[in-house]
């Protein structure tokens, strides 16, 4: 009822072709920035703040640069967390090297190196496929980490080996560092990432959203009409590195505010594919679904005990956390296995032809 | 051309003079390379049958290796154990067929691997809660696993072979031959294979691919106890035994996904060329610790030349 599309007539193809062809989804988006730009900020503690809305839009973008390379062109990835580390050492080397750049600007810069790395790594991807590029990326991601060890030039030849936030102005605001506000660091993630997602939906409509699906789906086919695959590929691997190395980048100069080497390792990669996963392959809101669930659920389970009065160990609940993870994983694929964004087409569907079954 | 000797002429100077070292090398490689083989194995036999890329082998690797522990500990004797953890397996095989695999049949490869990440989360989970996470000493010596060494004195200078790393590689040898004989010479070992060749085909020729799956999903099981009995052995039972399943899997990429032969060459070759290459190459001029990434990137480059691995079955593509 809420749904109804009835009267929305479409007269050309420009209006057919429409980011929103139907209004109610315009309305619906509109709901959900407003509580994301304005209601949120508002409300949200500190405790809010950094445990659930800056971790979710920062792994929510890095899973959509995974889901750029994964989901779209279909190139199964490993090493995410590798390259996050490269944006986020890449960005640390920037701001030591001009520690008056625009730290907004710095960021941007620091997607650069990362897709330059995921480049290179990319290029074998072209005779190499499906579950042989998958262990390929391994390689990138347990190279890098170990050169993020070694190569003390990138931690500025510090003792503890861990990189350490400096304190940043930003037109006279602190964005990052010890004694920058959760609030502005929120606005200052929130922007980054409206941002690159709104670049990505259209990049993915687009042209080469379109030769990526088509790579994805079969690309010796693909390269029978025409698409050029090292092209495809490269794009893709480019893009997606970019925007998991501003992710990388943002993960550690306005979240974690020091990281060390072995932050970036599998588990971090991982993760991300995880979020991607139980999210939707294929799909932009479902990076954003699939990060919602997965950082958030570790703070509501640890909430729940307490709320009932029930002390339990936090090693236990750590545990329980990690079943509950797996069993998740694959209860999703069972039900759906394209993920939450799959699940949201199905109600929305259900919810324009309602009443009727059909 | 200082660098260029460092990297081209000095290792192989310091391999000469020392022989007896390089040996004591090789043989170190060779064990790993063995340990290596055996997780690539369960790799491959579950990949061959049911084309799922089963990440979860690693884990079950430290799953079995705990509950045959923890088993002990609980006063159960050793001996007893064994079939008790075997056991175990087999109720685990069951449970991941009926649970996860069965409502996946033909969903595509991703799918199922993504399913096997998630089987891996879960018995973390499980088998921290029930172990707890610190580290274990394997039960060599009840299971009757000499403990002594060898010592030989080749070129003047001094190799030590320890005999649990001689039964590791003859018990693992044995390991393959049966298994070997078992997939070519038993009933149930050609359905295995016949089904890795054509599900449809199998199946239509009246063999249950349930059972089937179930029963490669135990031999993997079995693969991976004998896997923990010898790496605990090494280097005691925790979850850190868990990296060295992401070291399987360069082998496979080395090896081919569906191959035996290639699981054990690959396994071999890269337990080798990685302890050459961080005593020789590593140590002096890398900072050490190359071993985390040799193999991965090794691999990477032998399948540039071959993308299907050296001994994988050839690619053909139809659109």
């Amino acid at each position: 009822m809420l749904y109804r599309i009835t009267g929305q007539f479409k007269t050309n193809y420009r209006s057919d072709y429409a980011l929103f062809p139907v209004r109610q989804d315009m309305f619906l988006l509109a709901v959900i920035l407003f509580f994301a730009w304005v209601v949120f900020p508002l409300m949200a503690s500190e405790f809010a703040f950094q445990t659930l809305l800056i971790p979710v839009l920062i792994y929510a973008l890095a899973a959509l640069g995974l889901n750029i390379l994964t989901g779209y062109a279909g190139q199964l990835s490993l090493g995410t967390g590798a390259f996050m580390g490269v944006g986020a050492y890449a960005c640390y080397k920037l701001v030591t090297i001009f520690p008056d750049l625009n730290l907004m600007l710095a960021i941007g810069f620091s997607g650069l190196f990362s897709a330059a790395i995921g480049l290179a790594f990319g290029l074998p991807s072209l005779r190499i496929k499906g579950f042989y590029l998958a262990i390929a990326t391994l390689a990138a991601q347990f190279f890098l980490v170990w050169l993020f060890e070694k190569w003390s030039w990138l931690y500025n030849y510090n003792a503890s080996g861990a990189i350490q936030v400096p304190t940043i102005d930003m037109f006279g605001i602190t964005v990052s560092g010890p004694t920058a506000s959760s609030m502005v660091q929120y606005y200052f993630v929130l922007f980054i990432v409206s941002v690159i997602t709104i670049l990505a939906i259209n990049i993915t409509r687009g042209r080469i959203g379109r030769m990526w699906k088509a790579v994805r789906d079969m690309d010796i086919a693909a390269e029978l009409v025409g698409i050029n695959l090292l092209r495809a590929k490269l794009i893709a691997f480019g893009v997606s590195s970019y925007i998991v190395g501003v992710s990388g980048a943002l993960f550690v100069f306005l979240w974690r505010g020091a990281a060390e080497p072995n932050l970036f390792d599998i588990p971090l990669s991982f993760r991300i594919l995880f979020i991607a996963i139980i999210g939707g392959l294929g799909s932009i809101l479902g990076n954003f679904l699939g990060a919602i669930l997965i950082i958030a659920l570790p703070v509501i389970l640890n909430i729940i005990p307490e709320a009932f009065g029930v002390e339990v160990d936090s090693s236990l609940l750590e545990h329980i956390n990690i079943m509950i993870i797996g069993a998740l994983i694959i209860a999703v694929l069972i039900i759906e296995p394209h993920g939450l964004a799959r699940i949201w087409a199905v109600i929305r569907e259900k919810l324009i032809i309602w009443p009727f079954p059909h | 051309m200082d660098v260029l000797h460092k990297i081209l002429v000095a290792p192989f100077i310091d391999m000469a003079a020392a022989p007896d070292f390089l040996m004591q090398v090789l043989w170190e490689g060779l064990v790993s390379g063995v340990l290596y083989a055996l997780i690539a194995l369960g790799f491959v036999l579950i990949y061959k049958s049911s084309r799922i890329f089963n990440f979860a082998q690693g884990i079950m690797v430290v799953f079995a290796a705990l509950t045959l522990v923890g088993l002990h500990e609980k006063g159960v004797p050793a001996l007893l154990a064994v079939p008790l953890t075997l056991v175990v397996m087999f109720v685990l095989a069951v449970a991941i067929e009926r649970v996860v695999l069965r409502p996946l049949v033909n969903q595509p490869d991703v799918i199922l691997f993504m399913a096997t990440i998630g089987i891996t989360l879960f018995l973390i989970g499980f088998g921290e809660m029930i172990f707890g996470g610190e580290n274990k000493v394997m039960i060599t010596e009840q299971l009757m696993i000499p403990t002594g060494a060898y010592t030989f004195e080749p070129f003047g200078g001094f190799l030590l072979i320890e005999q649990k790393d001689l039964t590791a590689v003859v018990g693992a040898g044995i390991l393959v031959l049966v298994l070997l004989v078992f997939l070519n010479r038993s009933k149930m070992g050609r359905a295995i294979r016949a089904l890795g060749d054509d599900h449809q085909a199998a199946l239509s020729v009246g063999i249950s691919l349930s059972t089937i799956w179930v029963l490669v999903w135990f031999i993997a099981g079995i693969i991976a106890l004998a896997t923990g009995i010898v790496w605990g052995a090494r280097a005691g039972v925790s979850f850190a035994l868990e990296v060295i399943a992401f070291k399987a899997l360069p082998v496979l990429m080395l090896g081919g996904l569906e191959s035996v032969t290639g699981a054990i060459v690959g396994g071999l070759a890269i337990g080798v060329l990685e302890k050459l290459f961080e005593i020789y190459w590593g140590q002096p001029l890398m900072g050490g610790n190359t071993e985390t990434w040799f193999a991965f990137v090794f691999a990477l480059i032998i399948l540039l030349f071959r993308p299907q691995g050296l001994f994988g079955e050839k690619i053909i593509e139809r659109v």
